[in-house]
């Protein structure tokens, strides 16, 4: 596999699940609502990253996915985004440690 | 080899822009650093023969959506969080290196014309080969429109949606 792969393709992995991560902590850690999505963005990226590492070995369509996945990740963001304008309509601040309505 | 020191440039780059951008505190200097990111693992993808998601990762990630966010922090008047993370010396540095570096690639562009040799060769691959033969995005598009002629228009349907209920959600209520 690794030989098929090549050592930019394990490289391209390993920085794939790197991003990921980091992206994972950060929407953890972080509390501003913004801040979150654009981990949430950086996740994406991150798998878009692997699936590209092996539509090298397997073909095509692992970049087809890729397509998709970044028709979703927009219409997230849009979505997303509108969200936020509205919750920051009505509370003034994007500090997810003030919106409890899903919590308990 | 001049072609896995590129890459593997890419790749630090993509994981140090990434940390640099979770732990800024001025979300405005973050989505810089998102985009940094973003132009990164371009740069992977291109050398991973997916030339066409590469062009698009730049121009819809990298341009669109973070555009869309940027105009969300400016229309919510979000990025005085703190200055320190975009202005000083190492930005200034950081900033006018990027400019220089993007000015020398417009003018080899513009003096050598766009039939300049290409940077970057790739080994290659069966990708590689069929996008020689049906085109960088003929290689793409071509099983889009005939074997998953579906998916793509029920991704149609997912960006409509996404249109109607982005307008409904920031839509002001009329009482």
């Amino acid at each position: 596999m690794a030989a098929a792969l090549g050592l930019n393709g394990l490289i391209a992995l390993f920085v794939s699940a790197i991003l990921f991560s980091i992206g994972v902590i950060g929407v953890l850690l972080r509390r501003n609502a913004i801040i979150v999505f654009m981990c949430i963005e950086l996740m994406l990226n991150a798998a878009n990253l692997s699936l590209v590492a092996f539509a090298r070995m397997h073909g095509i369509e692992g970049q087809i996915f890729v397509f998709f996945v970044m028709a979703v990740a927009a219409a997230e963001a849009a979505v997303g985004l509108a969200i936020i304008i509205a919750i920051f309509r009505h509370y003034e601040v994007v500090d997810l440690d003030r919106f409890r309505l899903l919590k308990w | 080899m001049i072609q896995d020191f590129l890459f593997q440039a890419f790749a630090a780059s993509a994981i140090l822009g990434a940390v640099i951008m979770v732990t800024r505190r001025n979300p405005v200097s973050a989505v810089i650093f998102l985009v940094g990111v973003f132009f990164a693992t371009s740069g992977m993808f291109l050398m991973l023969d997916a030339h066409y998601i590469a062009a698009i990762n730049v121009i819809l990630y990298g341009g669109a959506i973070m555009v869309l966010f940027l105009f969300v922090l400016m229309l919510l008047n979000l990025g005085h969080a703190d200055w320190r993370d975009l202005r000083g010396p190492v930005g200034g540095l950081i900033g006018g290196s990027i400019s220089i570096a993007f000015l020398g690639v417009l003018t080899r562009l513009f003096v050598g014309g766009t039939d300049a040799r290409p940077v970057v060769e790739i080994a290659g691959s069966a990708l590689r080969e069929a996008a020689a033969e049906q085109g960088v995005v003929g290689v793409v598009a071509r099983p889009l429109f005939t074997e998953y002629t579906i998916v793509l228009e029920v991704t149609g349907v997912l960006l409509l949606v996404s249109i109607v209920g982005t307008i409904l959600l920031a839509r002001r209520e009329r009482t």
